[in-house]
């Protein structure tokens, strides 16, 4: 197992260095700038010709020459924004080292020690660092190592499983008859009392289902350096990250005479969310077949093709439009912990863009949406993301279940490479035995596959045995030990 | 005969596979041509559909096929068959037969790939074989390539697009097939090409997809019922084949007499939907057949699907002899291991034994104990009801009455077997549902006891979950020594004292138990000597006495001797108990509530012994024997405990009534105070509100904060008036004591009785629905005051006004839907854990391995320690090691 530990970490940390690495990929960008400078005029010939096609039905020649102009200053803009942008993740980049935190020399020199006394014999690393914690605190017991080890050897040695235990079905049982005792709706609130997450047993099942996106996604992002540090970094990080509509930063009003949309922003709000008119600019004008220009203090929106319902519909999307922030992210908290700093809670995950955000630590951010940590760090990750939040569940309900249990459960749905539900869609779909899937659900379905593929079954499993009249090949089932008959002996001799 | 026995045949596998229409006739009986089942003299009619020759049902009949009956020799019944006019599609596999079509050329009947893209799916296909992988994703791959070519690439057809009309038509671009176009297209298919269509080419051909024959179940499969009017009524399935027979003759005759091409397709289709519903009868797209009083007929499918079908009610669990039911009630004088069963079980339960040269006699004396009635219909004398014995290679069984006793017991030779009733010391499986975790089913000793009900130890309540309000609960007997073994050695209530969920007791002193030991030791006192003596005698202590202290004149003994006693010699502890009252500095030995608890070397020096010393889960002293003397003095530790603290608790007295729960007019004063303060700055709360002064929480609207803080200062001020009612009661207050040592109540609940109840809540909130703008008629509209949202100010005690009696009740149902809820959902949600978990097995090389072979996990939990074995969840206790070792030099 040891060796599984410690694949995983690597896994992770493997996982996470890539993250890491995406903003230093970032900054080699402005050195690719022939490649981009080449492809952003291609765009912009496109969009031209589109448009000098209509232009030409319109038969208003001065507009589109005015619009390539444009178009060529913002790309510089754009260019410029960008280049300075990628200035700062080369600063940052720098500073962020991989935590592992170095065992101190004493530690490491007992380890060895350790290990020297126990030679052949196994124990759990677990049990080793608790076994150096303590006789580094005390100074009198390091020359009883010997004997603390020979003890703790023996005392292992008696709580080890016996071979051929049923530790599935345990474990099933084990996580599934605290279920009845657990509350159903509690819309509890975890740690921040301002986010709703879901709890109990929807939560419960919820994991188990593997679910592609939680009923109440939710985020801890925590910041590395001076950003948890300093408040004004951590609230600039946190609007980074925040969607911002721009329905909330100003008021869009649609001139239903002259057929044009005016943005009136806010001005307090968008100084707090840190948007700038281009800001604003840039994102109404990814809407098609608009024009947008900055008047004085508000944005001015023509259509290319003026008409009352394509008015109005541009209003609706303009409402609905993301000037800033991270798709899905709906509602920031920051708070400050103590030994933390600030810390940012998110209503809402996107694991994938908040890992790129400049300042956050992605090593400790961390989302509730399992099936995101299985894309972004890994099934590894994954897996102990399972196991974390099913235990947090269980133990946030009062009820005591050993971690054990729910590992095994982790395990089977990731033991694939991919993280599969327990149920007809997942595990129970790939299980070998063909009468164990009828028995489960869509019985017919499942026989007549098997009759057309010509399915074996082998009768390896427990639900299948039972269906036979057999005996289970689980615990005292598992042992195959016929005794000779003492009889057949005598007539051997 | 002898050895035949001993070799018992294993099933080694189960083959499945599609039936040929060869098949079908090879293994008919008889084909079946006419409708009717009986004539009218009630005899089967001959290729009818309950030909003799298909088996027998009626007792005593002889089958025609093999010869033998039902009942003994057990004819198991054989299939007929019925040839179909026009072929018919099965619809259970119509998806099979529609991709079969997409990818197949008309004409040659070759894959529409090339053949390169057919090497390549080969390549794939042979490559997910190896590696076990889910291969469904490649088929549809096959299938989404080929519907791409618009011509055959070997014969240069072009391909038409094949439309599926559910349930059971098949379209060529547009132009309806017929089944029997389909089956002759598929009779093209080679052979090779079908390990790509996803079918076994060893066992199946895809135009067996389509029926041109049917075979009839056997009868023993529908038997028909004779109803006590003499008047017999079929089986469902009976009465879909009466219909598929009826139409195929039709169908047969129109078509031999040349009818037009119009009624045969009617015909066809009919005799399609006939097909169809007998198949399955909920098939999306046909309205359902009826049984004549508007029924819909249960057809195969059905019988096979569901809770109620055959794999889930009787495949996976079956009926059972040699079990019983009945209602439990409680017995603390019975140990943890033991079950009172009562003699009415007794008798008609048995367990069989084999008579041998050694126990010859006493089975004879068994069999002859069937004669004498005991005097007392209270005394039970076990006997035998059945001797077995094997003549010839036949079995024969004997029911032993009052008249036969003698003789049977006289001709009792060796080598048979008698079944005996059930006797004290027998082990027995009890059981109740539902069966949610192991501990759900342990084995019992018997005891056999008067009157009607199952009686155990109450401390075995917790594993059951079960209670004395009419539960009833299952016993089931063991039949055979290998099972007799495994259940003494794995089964037995004190092997599971220890749960596997969390590596605890879960077994141990409850309620009573608790406050009586709580009752004897909460004061370090004397007792006098003939009282210390009495609850002694309740254990069984034969040791020697406690010193006794000469008090008044009269020998007394402490209270913690008493307790001591129980305790083995080694056992040294120290830990708070659960009536701590969790001091900001713990003053250790001189704590005032004499809630430290010291035991040294097996002497109780100090402390209150209550839920935290033996009660389940966490029952310090019972986890630390168990650990240190195994299973077996663990139990007798919780028999002995549990024996003491109910002879302590008669002896002391205890009793908790409605004015427990009374308290002083200063209290109430005190109380009302407190109250009316919250209610104050909830008012003041909602003028802020109303004048838009609130400060909204961050992310949080004016209205949610304004909820947030009323809920707050509502909980803040039910938890005052319990922490004054509390104040009042002071420990002398049995309700209180029981609150306090961990027996049954919370303060809580207390504080509801004699405080202030508190508000209520709907889904997490204050009360909101009703009225418009209002939850009741009896407040302003546009209320938001504490009581008008639901909060309750008067307690139990005082009784409900009748505005805060209604939120209450709203609370309440809440309560009662989500309990229904929530078994259900996690009813399911546990059976799809252990479908998916069943199959694992922890290897002899500590790796846990699926019955698949693959592998879960390199060493189980990743350090290979059973949870019921560890300490908390820790492999190994090394605090304790430690302080071992220390105290070992």
């Amino acid at each position: 197992m040891a060796k599984k530990t410690t694949a995983s970490k690597k896994d992770k940390k493997t996982a996470e260095k890539k993250k890491i690495k995406k903003p230093v990929i970032k900054e080699e960008k402005p050195k690719k700038t022939p490649v981009k400078k080449t492809k952003e005029p291609k765009t912009i010939s496109k969009t031209t010709d589109a448009k000098k096609t209509k232009k030409i039905k319109k038969e208003t020649a001065k507009k589109p020459v005015k619009k390539e102009t444009k178009k060529e200053e913002k790309a510089k803009k754009i260019k410029r924004k960008k280049t300075k942008k990628e200035e700062k993740p080369v600063e940052i980049t720098i500073v962020p080292k991989p935590k592992t935190v170095e065992e101190p020399k004493g530690h490491k020199e007992l380890r060895e020690e350790i290990l020297k006394i126990l030679k052949d014999e196994y124990l759990p690393l677990s049990i080793i660092d608790d076994i150096i914690l303590i006789v580094i605190k005390e100074k009198g017991l390091k020359k009883k190592l010997k004997e603390i080890i020979k003890k703790s050897l023996e005392s292992y040695k008696k709580t080890l499983i016996d071979p051929s235990e049923a530790c599935g079905i345990v474990g099933a049982q084990s996580i599934g008859e605290p279920g009845t005792q657990m509350t159903m709706r509690t819309f509890h609130y975890a740690g921040v009392a301002e986010i709703n997450v879901t709890l109990g047993l929807p939560r419960l099942i919820e994991i188990v289902d593997a679910r592609s996106i939680p009923s109440t996604p939710m985020m801890n992002i925590y910041l590395r350096d001076e950003y948890c540090l300093n408040p004004d970094l951590a609230k600039e990080v946190a609007n980074q990250i925040e969607i911002t509509l721009l329905n909330d930063i100003s008021d869009i009003s649609a001139d239903l005479t002259n057929l044009v949309i005016f943005i009136d922003p806010d001005k307090k709000s968008i100084e707090k969310k840190g948007i700038d008119m281009e800001d604003l600019l840039d994102a109404v004008k990814k809407i098609r077949k608009t024009d947008a220009k900055i008047e004085k203090n508000r944005v001015k929106i023509s259509l290319d093709d003026p008409s009352y319902k394509k008015l109005l519909e541009v209003t609706e999307t303009l409402k609905g439009l993301k000037v800033k922030g991270i798709d899905g992210i709906k509602r920031i908290i920051i708070r400050k912990e103590p030994d933390e700093g600030y810390v940012i809670y998110s209503e809402g995950s996107n694991l994938e863009k908040v890992l790129e955000i400049v300042g956050v630590d992605p090593y400790r951010t961390t989302t509730n949406d399992i099936q995101s940590v299985g894309r972004v760090l890994g099934i590894e990750a994954a897996r102990n993301m399972i196991i974390q939040e099913a235990y947090n569940t269980l133990s946030e309900q009062g009820l005591n279940v050993d971690r054990r249990h729910i590992m095994i459960v982790a395990d089977v749905m990731t033991s694939g490479g991919t993280i599969k539900a327990i149920g007809r869609h997942g595990v129970s779909k790939e299980k070998e035995s063909v009468l164990s899937r009828a028995a489960f659900e869509i019985t017919v379905a499942h026989l007549l596959q098997a009759a057309r593929r010509g399915e074996v079954d082998h009768l390896g499993g427990v639900a299948e045995n039972i269906i036979v009249g057999q005996p289970v090949n689980l615990g005292t089932g598992a042992v195959e030990l016929v005794m000779k008959r003492t009889s057949g002996k005598k007539k051997k001799k | 005969m002898e050895r035949a026995r001993s070799i018992t045949k294993k099933i080694g596998n189960i083959n499945f596979s599609l039936l040929s229409p060869n098949e079908i006739r090879k293994m008919s009986a008889t084909k079946v041509i006419t409708a009717d089942t009986y004539d009218d003299d009630g005899f089967p009619i001959a290729m009818g559909l309950m030909d003799p020759r298909l088996g027998v049902i009626e007792p005593g009949l002889r089958c025609k096929t093999c010869g033998l009956r039902v009942g003994k020799d057990k004819c198991p019944g054989h299939f007929g068959h019925i040839d179909l006019a026009m072929p018919v599609i099965h619809v259970g596999l119509i998806k099979s037969i529609r991709d079969c079509l997409r990818s197949t050329c008309r004409e040659c009947g070759k894959l529409l790939l090339t053949d390169k893209q057919r090497e390549e799916y080969c390549d794939i296909l042979k490559k997910y074989g190896t590696e076990h992988r889910d291969k469904t994703y490649v088929f549809k791959q096959i299938i989404k390539d080929s519907v791409k070519s618009d011509k055959c690439p070997h014969c240069g057809r072009e391909t038409s697009k094949i439309e599926l009309d559910k349930p059971t038509s098949l379209r060529e671009s547009g132009k309806k097939l017929t089944p029997s176009e389909v089956r002759e297209w598929l009779e093209k298919i080679q052979d090779e090409n079908l390990p790509l269509l996803d079918i076994n080419k060893r066992t199946a051909r895809p135009e067996w997809m389509i029926l041109t024959v049917l075979p009839v179940p056997p009868v023993t499969v529908r038997p028909s019922v004779t109803l006590q009017s003499g008047e017999r009524s079929e089986d469902d399935l009976t009465h879909k084949l009466v219909d598929v027979i009826r139409i195929n003759q039709r169908l047969q005759e129109n078509r031999d007499a040349g009818a037009p091409q119009l009624i045969v397709e009617d015909l066809w289709e009919l005799l399609q939907y006939h097909i169809t519903t007998y198949l399955d009868n909920q098939t999306s797209g046909i309205p359902p057949a009826r049984h004549r009083s508007g029924r819909p007929l249960k057809t195969l499918a059905q019988r096979l699907k569901g809770k109620e079908g055959r794999f889930r009610s009787n495949l996976s669990g079956k009926r059972v002899n040699f079990s019983a039911r009945t209602v439990i009630s409680p017995d603390p004088n019975l140990s943890i291991n033991e079950l009172g069963v009562p003699i009415q079980i007794a008798k008609e339960l048995t367990i069989p034994v084999r008579v041998t040269v050694h126990n010859i006699d006493w089975c004879k004396e068994m069999i002859e104990k069937k004669a004498t009635i005991p005097s007392d219909p209270n005394e039970y004398c076990p006997s035998a009801n059945y001797v077995i014995r094997e003549m010839e290679g036949m079995k024969q069984r004997i029911k032993v009455t009052e008249r036969n006793a003698k003789d049977v017991a006289e001709r009792l030779e060796t080598g048979a077997i008698i079944e005996r009733q059930l006797m004290d010391g027998d082990l027995a499986l009890f059981n109740r549902q539902p069966s949610l975790h192991r501990m759900s089913m342990m084995a019992h000793r018997v005891r056999v006891v008067p009157h009607k009900t199952f009686r155990f130890n109450l401390s075995v309540c917790p594993p059951y979950n079960a209670d004395f309000d009419g539960d009833e609960m299952n016993l089931h007997l063991i039949q055979g020594e290998e099972a007799k073994a495994e259940a003494e050695i794995l089964m037995k209530v004190q092997e599971n004292i220890l749960s596997p969920r969390f590596g605890g007791a879960i077994i141990g002193g409850i309620h009573d138990h608790i406050s009586g030991c709580f009752l004897l030791t909460q004061k370090d006192r004397n007792i006098p000597i003939d009282i210390a003596i009495h609850i002694l005698s309740a254990t069984g202590f034969k040791g020697k006495l406690p010193i006794p202290v000469i008090e008044n004149g009269k020998s007394h003994i402490n209270v913690k001797d008493i307790f001591s006693t129980l305790l083995p010699d080694d056992l040294s502890l120290e830990y708070k108990s659960k009536s701590c009252f969790n001091c900001e500095t713990c003053e250790g030995v001189k704590c005032p509530h004499n809630a430290y608890v010291i035991i040294k070397n097996g002497v109780l020096k100090h402390g209150t012994i209550d839920e935290n010393s033996i009660g389940a889960f966490k029952g310090r002293i019972l986890d630390r024997i168990i650990r240190d003397h195994g299973m077996g003095a663990g139990r007798e530790f919780i028999d002995n405990v549990t024996r003491m603290s109910i002879a302590a608790i008669t002896l002391f007295g205890f009793t908790t009534s409605i004015d427990d729960e009374d308290i002083p007019d200063e209290a109430k004063k005190q109380i009302e105070e407190g109250l009316a303060k919250a209610l104050k700055k909830i008012r003041s709360l909602v003028h802020a509100y109303e004048n838009d002064e609130l400060e909204s929480l961050p992310g949080r609207s004016i209205e949610e904060t304004l909820e947030m803080e009323i809920m707050k200062v509502t909980g803040k001020a039910r938890d005052t008036a319990g922490e004054i009612a509390g104040r009042h009661l002071g420990l002398n207050n049995s309700a209180v004591m029981m609150a306090k040592s961990g027996a049954r109540g919370s303060m809580l609940n207390l504080s509801q009785m004699s405080g202030c109840v508190g508000q209520q809540a709907v889904r997490g909130e204050r009360i909101h629905r009703g009225y418009q703008y209002r939850t009741l008629p009896h407040f302003k509209k546009g209320d938001l005051g504490a009581s008008a949202k639901g909060f309750v100010a008067s307690c139990y005690k005082k009784g409900l006004t009748p505005t805060e009696y209604f939120f209450h009740s709203m609370g309440g149902r809440e309560g009662l839907v989500d309990t229904a809820v929530r078994t259900s959902r996690s009813g399911y949600m546990q059976r799809r854990l252990i479908n998916a978990l069943e199959d694992l097995r922890v290897e002899r090389d500590g790796t846990v391995k699926h019955s698949g072979g693959q592998i879960i996990q390199f060493m189980y939990g990743e350090d290979g320690v059973d949870p019921a074995r560890s300490i908390g969840g820790k492999a190994i206790d090394i605090n304790r090691i430690i302080s071992d070792i220390k105290e070992g030099v």
